[in-house]
């Protein structure tokens, strides 16, 4: 179970970071996003990502050179025209694609829209950790912090790269003792594995940044952009989690987590 | 309940006891409620007794053409009918409109024929006896069409004015039914003959009329008194506890909804008043909390069963048999309270004790500031049922100035007792920009409508050239529509005066005339593809635009893009400021409402291919609602765009509706009731005016479709109004079911 080589994998996406620092380059944006953050979210999905997860609902977000670019003025503008309806929870949510492949410009960003008193969330799956990261990770209020899997074979099955940058991302945002929530999507199969959730569990029961896990339900919605592509979707046999396997993994993370919702 | 067994608290007393004055009542002897949905109970045994007589009948009169009987021998008037009862010994609200549950009664005065045609379609003849007397006398739909001219009946037959109240009651007018119950029929009696004596001087034309309206209003109130005293109810005098001032405000209502079949008959303001009285029992250990909302519950299903004879052309602009009860309930004062009481609660609690119902059509005064437990409830009431809509309180309360006031019709603001409405359905915009593109000629079978249109100049379509026209179309049909509406206003006071409703209204009130525009959203995306693509008219043998090729992008409304957004509010202003060119009729005030009702799809179908890529017959989008599908950007990037029309230009009211998945709202009940209380908040902040809140799935409204039999109570909110969904025809429920549900999660 191996990810085909394609020609997307080795593409270099220092110039996302680099190129255009007053741009973004932005999949689409969706003003009324609830279930990737608190509250009443706009949603940024940012275009590129180096994980090639089996399950990705957005391979449309990979190539380091598609989507549109957006500059950084507009989408705060953007937010400011939203900022009514976020009320005490809501904000700005950069998912993706994997944002921090921008993260020069997600800082320029998200200070921007501190400055305006909005709530900034982070939507990422770990895989980078630098100076540049850290400082944007000091902007973020929330870090919504995707671990695929707990185990690294697992992991690379997944998403065809090592886990070990996830758990040091997470490390890190511990230490700075600023909010995060976990985020696990539950396929059958594959990620369902008792004894993983639990050592998943074990490893995170004492961090103190951790308010939630959120148990992100597999779902095939993504599948038809794979044919589209001209790629293979390699989980179409696999059905969503039913909602007893959804309870029974809710229970075991209940017994580490503090909160632990369905979303 | 208890027996009365103390003498109750006796109440503030202010300058409601001096003169007439319903606002200062409630003013000085409101008790806010600033808690959350514990307190509220389910209903009784009777209740549910009744509720299912009322169900079954219901069922009944769906199987049966959705009219269960006709009585066509009387002229309903407030005192033609026997008393009527669902189960006399279980009601603690009495009083039907006839002397049957669900029975119609004929109103002739708003037009015979079409009374008799009506009464036909469902099978039934009526009378000779009726259909004699207006052999004597006339009636307003003759008399209307008495003084139309040939311009009139050309717009109106080709559908650029459409749904005007020239063949049916005009309805809007809002009784201030509160005042019964706290004055009884004799002091306003005496209040309304004080008035007449003082309408003295040089006797104009006006006095001499309004003097014979205040003789009229006297006799209904007179004739209400007969009404109660045939159910056992002395209205003459003041009520004197809780079960009576519902029964008083209902009866003030009924008397309304039995002299007079309005489009829209609404009931106002009353919860908060009604909360006032029952807190002064509830304080007096004279009844619990059971018997508050058995009594607001048994009201409410009263409220549900008010029926109008409507024919089957009726049911294209007006579709589900609506009656529009519209109660407005929450809001603020003007000294900063809140209105909420714990009888705004109950009222809500309706939907759960007896299920979800398009009536009476409940419409929450939004406020940032409304107690949030009051908030949340709303929201799980919306999401739960559906059956619910919201309005903009501090933009409507300090654009129009008073803190007393209720919703006459889908979502137009009125104060209490003070000012009244002239309804004026609506003109459609997107015919009129077809004029402008035709040679004022119309667009289906190229009859000249308008003469002084000229033609366009290059098939490949200019912005400005485009825009010229249009607005020369739009200064005609606004000239047309003024004069139509000065004759049906004046012939409805003439030939089906609404005295009941008057008879709760102060003497010579202020008058504003509500004009109607449809189709904002296909103007504002028609002008932007014309200004920002290549749109090239097709036109057939006739010369006759027949469809339009489109090339590049242009900014479409829903999406907050101003460049597309902004169209729509210059038009808005443009149609706003040519009615106040114009004369008007007791020089009512023109305002202009955005709202479509559900004669969208009517309006559709009569009307050709548009400039936006709309293809000739499809449906427009509700109200002031962007096209189905354009606005891709999110629910809240397209409330944006609605919220940026003015209100000021529009002060009838800016219809929009949102329709979405519960699931779309939050991954929990609690994040989903939240995240709808802060879209509200957010709208309202925006200034939008009135948002409509559907949380359903489509798989439901599909089933629904295919078996009604299994959603007898299911219920959608539509333009400015709420429908049971069985009873839409089966292609305005293809029409909502292909609305933009926001499905997104």
């Amino acid at each position: 179970m191996q990810i085909p080589e394609n020609w997307l994998i080795h593409q270099d996406a220092t110039p996302l970071n680099e190129n255009d620092p007053d741009m973004l380059r932005v999949h689409s944006i969706e003003t009324f996003g609830t279930h990737d953050g608190p509250g009443i979210r706009m949603v940024i999905f940012a275009q590129g990502c180096q994980f090639r997860c089996l399950y990705c609902a957005n391979p449309d977000t990979w190539d380091v050179k598609g989507g549109t670019t957006k500059s950084i003025d507009e989408i705060v503008q953007m937010a400011i025209k939203e900022k009514p309806y976020f009320g005490k929870n809501g904000g700005v949510t950069v998912s993706g694609g994997e944002p921090t492949l921008q993260r020069s410009k997600l800082l320029q960003l998200f200070t921007k829209l501190h400055a305006h008193g909005i709530n900034t969330a982070l939507d990422s799956n770990g895989k980078l950790l630098n100076d540049e990261v850290k400082a944007l990770l000091s902007e973020t209020d929330y870090l919504l912090l995707d671990v695929k899997h707990f185990n690294d074979d697992w992991h690379h099955t997944l998403t065809a790269v090592s886990n070990q940058s996830v758990l040091k991302v997470a490390e890190y945002r511990e230490s700075t003792g600023k909010p995060m929530w976990l985020r696990y999507v539950l396929v059958p199969g594959y990620s369902d594995q008792e004894e993983y959730l639990h050592q998943l569990g074990a490893h995170f029961k004492n961090y103190l940044t951790i308010e939630k896990i959120e148990i992100q339900p597999y779902h095939l919605l993504g599948a038809h952009k794979w044919e589209a592509m001209g790629l293979e979707y390699k989980l179409k046999d696999i059905k969503p989690p039913t909602a007893e396997a959804l309870q029974k993994t809710a229970a075991i993370f209940k017994q580490y987590f503090k909160e632990v919702k369905i979303n | 309940m208890k027996t009365q067994e103390k003498i109750s608290v006796p109440f503030a007393e202010g300058a409601w006891k001096k003169a007439i004055n319903v606002k200062d009542f409630v003013r000085l002897n409101v008790t806010p409620f600033e808690g959350d949905a514990q307190f509220l109970t389910g209903p009784t045994h009777a209740t549910l007794q009744l509720w299912n007589t009322c169900l079954a009948a219901m069922k009944l009169e769906r199987e049966q053409n959705g009219c269960l009987d006709i009585d066509t021998e009387t002229i309903s008037t407030i005192t033609s009918h026997a008393p009527g009862f669902i189960e006399k010994d279980l009601e603690k609200i009495v009083g039907l409109q006839t002397d049957a549950l669900l029975k119609r009664a004929i109103k002739p005065f708003g037009g015979v024929r079409v009374v008799e045609g009506a009464a036909k379609e469902k099978g039934h003849l009526l009378s000779y006896k009726v259909k004699e007397v207006f052999d004597y006398v006339k009636d307003h739909n003759t008399a209307v069409f008495s003084a139309y001219d040939p311009e009139i009946l050309k717009f109106r037959s080709k559908g650029i004015l459409t749904g005007l109240p020239d063949n049916y009651a005009r309805g809007r007018i809002i009784g201030d039914y509160r005042r019964l119950a706290l004055y009884g029929a004799d002091a306003l009696i005496a209040a309304k003959q004080a008035d007449k004596l003082a309408i003295d001087g040089e006797l104009t034309e006006h006095q001499i009329r309004l003097r014979e309206e205040v003789s009229d209003q006297i006799g209904a109130l007179q004739s209400i008194k007969e009404m109660g005293a045939m159910y056992g109810l002395d209205l003459s005098r003041p009520a004197e506890n809780a079960q009576e001032a519902v029964q008083w405000v209902y009866m003030a209502y009924l008397a309304a909804v039995k002299e007079q079949d309005g489009a829209a008959m609404s009931l106002g303001n009353v919860s908060t008043f009604l909360d006032i009285f029952i807190e002064r029992d509830l304080a007096d250990d004279i009844i619990t909390e059971i018997d508050a909302q058995e009594l607001i519950d048994q009201f409410v299903m009263k409220l549900r069963v008010v029926r109008h004879l409507r024919p089957g052309a009726y049911d294209d602009i007006f579709a589900g048999d609506p009656t529009w009860v519209t109660e407005a309930i929450g809001g603020h004062f003007e000294d900063g309270r809140t209105k909420v009481t714990k009888t705004s609660f109950r009222f809500l609690q309706t939907l759960y004790n007896l299920g979800p119902s398009p009536e009476p059509n409940l419409t929450v005064l939004w406020n940032n500031e409304l107690p949030e437990g009051f908030k949340n409830f709303c929201a799980q009431v919306s999401i739960d049922t559906s059956s619910i809509q919201y309005e903009n309180d501090d933009l409507m309360r300090n654009a129009r100035g008073s803190d007393d006031y209720g919703i006459a019709c889908c979502v137009s603001y009125q104060e209490l007792g003070k000012r009244i409405q002239f309804f004026g359905a609506r003109a459609n915009l997107p015919k009129s920009l077809l004029l402008a593109l035709n040679a004022g000629r119309e667009e289906n079978e190229g009859t000249v409508i308008l003469k002084n249109i000229p033609a366009i100049k290059s098939d490949v379509l200019d912005y400005n050239e485009v825009l010229a026209n249009f607005k020369l179309a739009i200064k005609e049909v606004v000239r047309v529509y003024c004069k139509s509406m000065n004759i049906i206003h004046y012939m409805h006071d003439k030939y089906y005066y609404e005295k009941a409703q008057l008879a709760f209204i102060d003497t010579d009130p202020g008058i504003d005339i509500a004009y109607g525009a449809a189709g904002i959203s296909i103007i504002a995306d028609s002008l932007a593809a014309i200004k920002y693509a290549k749109v090239t008219a097709v036109r057939n043998e006739l010369g006759l635009t027949t469809g339009f090729e489109i090339e590049g992008s242009y900014p479409k409304y829903g999406n907050d893009n101003d460049n597309v957004d902004v169209i729509a509010q210059e038009i808005s202003e443009f149609f706003f400021n040519e009615l106040n060119t114009h004369k008007t009729y007791k020089n009512a005030k023109p305002t202009m409402s955005l709202l479509t009702i559900t004669s969208n799809v009517m309006y559709g179908k009569m009307t050709g291919a548009t400039p936006d890529g709309r293809l000739a017959g499809e449906p427009f989008a509700p109200g002031a609602n962007p096209m189905h599908g354009r606005d891709t950007n999110g629910a809240i990037a397209s409330l944006n765009s609605v919220a940026k029309l003015e209100y000021r230009y529009a002060q009838d009211g800016i219809s929009n509706t949102m329709s979405m998945v519960a699931k779309s709202l939050g991954a929990t009940p609690t994040d989903q009731t939240l995240n709808l209380v802060a879209v509200l908040d957010g709208y309202f902040a925006k200034k939008g005016h009135h948002l409509n809140v559907n949380v359903l799935n489509r798989e439901t409204l599909m089933d629904a479709y295919e078996h009604p039999e299994k959603y007898p109570q299911l219920t959608i909110r539509v333009s400015g109004y709420a429908v049971n969904f069985i009873r839409l025809s089966k292609s305005h429920q293809l029409e909502v079911i292909a609305r933009t549900f926001h499905e997104n999660m």
